[in-house]
């Protein structure tokens, strides 16, 4: 029982960064009608968000360690962050162990406005154009947004750890009822978990009680309607633009410490998400969010040993067989709406 | 109709055809060349095949560096680092044979495809002799096997699985780089030295080639010492979250997890598996062990504060000397030239190419020949030092290289980002000796040497 | 002739003229140019332009004309080239037995895979396509190695049966793919001055089942059968008020694209007796598509532009490296030197990828229709000029 709860609970964290990403797609998806290939892109420059931020703060000088000597017999330079000498040693050490969540602060702006400038300068003039035409430029931004990484980052994944205070586990046993110690879960996964969930409640808030949001979900049902009535609806979606690569940033930068983020990370989500926006529905929101869950879930299910002493080779299919079976039982995905990329 | 291809460039600057741009057409029969890219001219190339994109982009890009540097020295550039130091001293940088050593790059991206096509390119175009570098086995076996065909030597770069000379080995194919046998070989008395010999251990194994055969090397090699085995766990490659393959370990009353995984997954899986506590915890009343069987630095870079105190095996070190003694003479000259040059010291990718490229160029010049057959009799059986790993055997049965393995943890407290790994032992070359036909290494056949041609 | 029209006889007289001397037209540098870096007539490349060429113009079929994107065609490849290499492992190194099996094999798959997956349209028809692709990546890259060789691929070995053949040759060697006797890495070379020009038979062999593929892609397009599957494209409703049943037209369709897959896969075994699993990752499938809308989508000819475009930045462009531009650039001043080639470095070598999406974006930005529009633009401009040109392709819009 204990191991089925500690693999939901995997399920859910999986999840939660495929909801946050495909939550973004469908955003894009639904309202602008664009399939976004460089959604992957913009996760991982969401990580790299934290990653530079944290390379910011440990900007360093080179101050000479006397009496020791480096690999080739040169004075050994010991490096010492300015941000120590700004703010005293502590404190600077407590800054740079917060670097990951205070990326959030440096992403929301970095990414809105990656997202403005995608929008206005190069997605806005592919509305009309098929979608095959959309593929191809969005994958060959794709390929330039992280080739430009890898050109500054290098290919090799970079450790960027959380914060001291969440490094441990919470005991959900004990909670539970069970023995101590049978289930226990690293405390920023919770924290990923909780984040998801209030970023996307934020998002169907938003939507849900704002004019704004009513604006929106009218366009996405029908455009041509609501610019008859002469709304603006162009620079609405531009803003929409800008929050879809804004979550798609978050949700990278919180993923920093449970993954090292490397220049390819965002092509191995790129699929998976595709993947969960289309077995959630076209179109539909919560269908992604709930999608991301359950195929989170049931990949976590399929690693266990016991179902793969049964069936070897599922982990390495699941997602896969998961979205056919669902796609050809239902035939909009779990929540699509009719008509939807369907043509 | 001529057999193979020819050097074209060599052909054309050895004055076979100059000037006469509008002469009568010459068709080229098979007696112009005895064996596939026979150097004419007064350079011979050297095809350098490395991963330039993908995963393994910054391994491939150490090789390289490491590769140019070995040219310039074979061409008598530099401080000439290892060659001083190499027991086979007829190397006098004057390039190999007297010819100026010249290379291709190309990019394997870590695929089979990609790295087939790279080298098949170097060969057809550009000329090339010989095919070193890469840093996976899939490709390495690939263009192992591409090699033989074409009448081409290839000098294996960093590929660890089994297979490179075991069920795939090939004539024309010689690996320097130590194999998931001697991984498990090598580390198993440490493991029980430090960690006793009634482990139980778990495996999470890369569900590929290479997994397959270092899971079952540390498996046959630790069991030996009284280690047993509660679970292995294949993981799809790239799986990224590691987190529901960890979760199961500590319940399944192990006590020891091995991850067989290399590069990114190994960064991932390692740090997933610190995250969920099994550093910290306590199991069968005994602290909780991770063992990484094949280590490198890079990945050690990647996995960060992670790394630290988990048991592992290297082909080299760049401290080796320092730390060892003089048995590893080599290591400091190379990594004083290396350093001098790019400003940090080299990874053991970058070495092993190293080494490959200069114990080929000694090859040609011992056996006075590009000739593919004639190098290969050269390398077989072939015993030398000097090259940083100690004495070393190229055995002639597999084309396998015999030398100390070094056993490495990861450090408490690195002093920079090259610094990450110590050193515990060195476990000596006859205790990781296998026979030619150890059952790991069944069912391979290395075949006659071609020349092509 | 030939059952086609004069513009489309045009075309395919072009299409043969330009295979049939491509070892010419893509050497244009003598060997001892600096230069001589951008060369691709050298067999494997050739080989790769030919064979890509099939796989696009078997993928244009579908989704050129049906406006089916599948995301998975890559899976057709893979499969075609393992029974490729089953074939020469088992039977014989006679590349036809190997062809005509991977072209059955991909038929009977693309079958199975097209039923299920034109059970549903648009964009759930990729991501069905996408994930039967992505499963056979996965299974044969793992629990399947001893049937597929798993990470190194499926190879021949010195002890593979070959009941037709020889398993070992008298040398000692494995055996090397032929056709009759004519083994496909045979080559002719002609040294005409500094230029060196390779005639490599496989290529020829390549080219001549491409010339063939594409005939066949004409008169596809041409029938009433091309008809049909433009009608499925353009208004699968109205296809069926008329009382026909779209579906049997677009899984023939998709098989026949399929069977081009499996061609494009046996070709690539007979030339080079290897099949790796990174072949169905989803990265080539999404090649394939890129090279067709490269190109042009619906087009006859794009998709072989595209095809040659992507293969050329592929094996050329990641092939320069510093020292070779230090050659180039080794007439500038010093100081100068260091700053172009700085400037240039990034786009070439390792940084290949930047060249390569920076030209999808330029491409699809400023040529709609792929470069097919952009030859057409270049002809109106010279036709202007009174000039009258051959204008290439079909202009059928892309699919959607």
């Amino acid at each position: 029982m204990d191991a089925i709860i500690l693999q939901i609970l995997n399920g859910l964290d999986k999840g939660s960064a495929y909801a946050l990403i495909a939550l973004g797609l469908t955003l894009i998806f639904g309202t602008l009608g664009v399939v976004n290939f460089a959604h992957g892109a913009l996760f991982m420059l969401g990580s790299f968000c934290a990653v530079t931020l944290n390379r910011i703060l440990n900007l360093s000088h080179e101050v000479a360690v006397p009496g020791e000597t480096d690999f080739l017999g040169n004075p050994l330079m010991r490096e010492v962050p300015y941000v120590y000498e700004w703010f005293g040693e502590a404190t600077g050490a407590a800054i740079i162990d917060w670097s990951v969540p205070l990326a959030i602060l440096l992403a929301i702006p970095v990414m809105g406005f990656i997202g403005l400038a995608m929008e206005r300068g190069l997605i806005k003039h592919f509305y009309k154009r098929p979608h095959a035409d959309q593929i191809l430029v969005t994958f060959g931004l794709a390929i330039v947004l992280q080739e430009i990484i890898k050109y500054f980052y290098g290919a090799n994944p970079i450790p960027t750890p959380a914060p001291e205070a969440f490094r441990g586990s919470f005991d959900f046993g004990l909670l539970l009822g069970f023995d101590a110690n049978t289930i226990l879960y690293p405390y920023w996964r919770l924290v990923y978990f909780g984040f998801t969930v209030f970023i996307v409640a934020a998002v169907f808030a938003f939507l849900q009680f704002t004019t704004f949001g009513m604006v929106v979900r009218a366009g996405m049902a029908d455009r041509e309607t609501v610019g008859i009535l002469g709304i603006n609806i162009d620079r609405r979606f531009t803003i929409v633009f800008a929050i879809a690569a804004i979550v798609a940033g978050l949700a990278g930068v919180m993923y920093t410490p449970i993954i090292s983020p490397n220049y390819n990370m965002g092509m191995n989500f790129l699929v998976l998400s595709f993947v969960v926006v289309v077995v959630g529905g076209m179109g539909s929101l919560p269908g992604a969010v709930l999608a991301g869950f359950v195929l989170g879930i049931l990949e976590s299910f399929a690693s266990m040993p016991q179902v793969l002493d049964l069936l070897p080779g599922l982990n390495q299919i699941v997602i896969y067989l998961v979205a056919i079976i669902i796609l050809l039982t239902r035939p909009r995905g779990l929540m699509g709406r009719k008509g939807v990329m369907e043509e | 109709m001529t057999k193979g291809t020819l050097s074209r460039r060599g052909l054309l600057k050895a004055g076979a055809v100059t000037g006469a741009g509008l002469a009568l057409p010459t068709i080229f029969t098979s007696p112009a060349a005895a064996f596939t890219n026979e150097p004419t001219g007064d350079s011979v190339t050297l095809g350098f095949n490395v991963p330039q994109s993908g995963p393994y982009a910054d391994e491939g890009a150490d090789q390289l560096r490491a590769l140019e540097l070995v040219a310039e020295h074979l061409n008598g550039g530099g401080d000439g680092g290892m060659m001083q130091t190499f027991s086979s001293q007829t190397l006098e940088g004057n390039g190999i044979m007297g010819k100026r050593v010249e290379f291709v790059t190309g990019d394997t991206a870590t695929n089979t495809d990609r790295a087939r096509a790279s080298a098949r390119s170097m060969i057809e175009k550009d000329g090339a002799v010989m095919i070193t570098g890469g840093s996976s086995s899939g490709p390495a076996v690939a263009v192992q096997a591409l090699c033989q065909d074409a009448g081409v030597i290839f000098m294996a770069g960093l590929t660890h699985a089994n297979d490179t000379t075991g069920k795939d080995r090939r004539a024309n194919g010689f690996r320097h780089f130590f194999n998931s046998y001697m991984s498990g070989a090598a580390l198993a008395p440490i493991l029980a030295d430090q960690y006793g010999t009634d482990r139980k251990a778990y495996y999470l194994t890369a569900d590929y080639n290479w997994g397959y055969t270092t899971e079952q090397a540390v498996q046959e090699a630790t069991e030996s010492k009284g280690w047993e085995t509660v679970e292995k766990v294949l993981t799809p490659v790239g799986a990224g979250d590691f987190s529901s393959y960890i979760t199961p370990v500590l319940q399944s009353g192990a006590d020891t997890l091995v991850l067989v995984h290399y590069g990114g997954d190994m960064v991932n899986s390692l740090t997933n598996a610190v995250q969920f506590g099994l550093r910290e915890a306590q199991a069968n009343g005994r602290d909780f062990q991770i063992v990484v069987p094949l280590y490198s630095e890079l990945m050690a870079r990647g996995a960060g504060p992670n790394i630290k105190g988990i048991i592992g095996s290297q082909n080299w070190d760049w401290k080796l000397e320092n730390q060892l003694g003089a048995k590893y003479t080599g290591t400091n000259a190379f990594v004083r030239s290396f350093g001098e040059k790019y400003g940090f010291p080299p990874s053991q990718a970058a070495h092993t190419v190293y080494c490959q490229v200069m114990l080929y160029a000694d090859a040609v010049n011992r056996a006075g020949s590009f000739n593919p057959c004639a190098v290969v009799e050269a390398l077989e059986g072939f015993e030398f030092d000097g090259l940083g790993n100690g004495p070393t055997l190229y055995r002639a049965d597999d084309h396998q290289c015999f030398k100390d393995v070094v056993v490495v943890r990861g450090k408490e407290n690195p002093e920079n980002e090259f610094d990450l790994v110590e050193i515990i032992e060195v476990t000596p070359v006859e205790q990781v000796t296998y026979p030619h036909d150890h059952p790991q290494f069944a069912g391979g056949e290395l075949g006659a040497c071609n020349a092509g041609a | 002739m030939l059952g086609l029209t004069r513009k489309d006889f045009q075309l395919l007289l072009i299409v043969i003229g330009l295979t049939m001397f491509a070892p010419f037209l893509l050497n244009p540098f003598p060997e001892t140019s600096a230069l001589a870096q951008f060369n691709a007539g050298y067999p494997d490349l050739l080989q790769r332009f030919v064979i890509f060429s099939i796989f696009a113009i078997g993928f244009n079929i579908l989704f050129g004309l049906t406006g089916y994107l599948s995301f998975g065609h890559a899976a057709f490849i893979g499969i075609g080239s393992y029974a490729g290499v089953w074939m020469m492992k088992l039977l014989t190194m006679n590349i036809i037995p190997a062809i005509l099996v991977s072209i059955l094999v991909a038929a009977l798959v693309s079958l199975i895979i097209g039923y299920v997956s034109l059970r549903r349209s648009g964009i759930y028809f990729s991501i069905l396509t996408l994930a039967f692709a992505q499963m056979c990546y996965a299974l044969a890259y793992s629990v399947l190695t001893p049937i597929t060789g798993g990470e190194t691929g499926l190879q021949l070995r010195l002890n593979d049966p070959r009941i037709l053949g020889e398993s070992v040759t008298e040398a000692g060697n494995i055996p090397v793919p032929h056709l009759f006797g004519l083994e496909t890495r045979d080559s002719l070379e002609l040294a005409l001055g500094n230029w060196v020009f390779t005639f490599n038979a496989g290529y020829y062999i390549a080219a001549v089942a491409m010339i063939l593929a594409f005939y066949l892609a004409i008169r596809l397009f041409r029938s009433p059968f091309g008809i049909m599957l433009r009608a499925v494209k353009s208004n699968q409703q109205r296809m069926s008020y008329t009382g026909l049943n779209p579906k049997p037209y677009t899984l023939a369709a998709f098989v026949i694209s399929g069977m081009y897959a499996g061609l494009a896969g046996g070709l690539m075994v007979a030339m080079d007796p290897l099949a790796g699993a990174e072949r169905m990752l989803w990265t080539a499938s999404g090649e394939v598509v890129l090279m067709t809308i490269l190109g042009g989508a619906g087009t006859l000819i794009g998709p072989v532009l595209g095809a040659g475009v992507i293969k050329y930045f592929e094996s050329i462009f990641s092939t320069i490296n510093r020292t070779v531009l230090e050659g180039w650039f080794a007439f500038l001043p010093d100081g100068l030197e260091n700053v172009v080639i700085s400037m240039i470095y990034p786009f070439v070598g390792k940084g290949w990828h930047l060249t390569l999406g920076i030209m999808f974006m330029l491409v699809v930005i400023f040529l709609p229709g792929g470069l097919v529009e952009g030859g057409q633009r270049l002809g109106r401009l010279f036709r202007r000029r009174g000039k009258r040109d051959a204008a290439e392709g079909d202009p059928v819009k892309p699919a959607e």
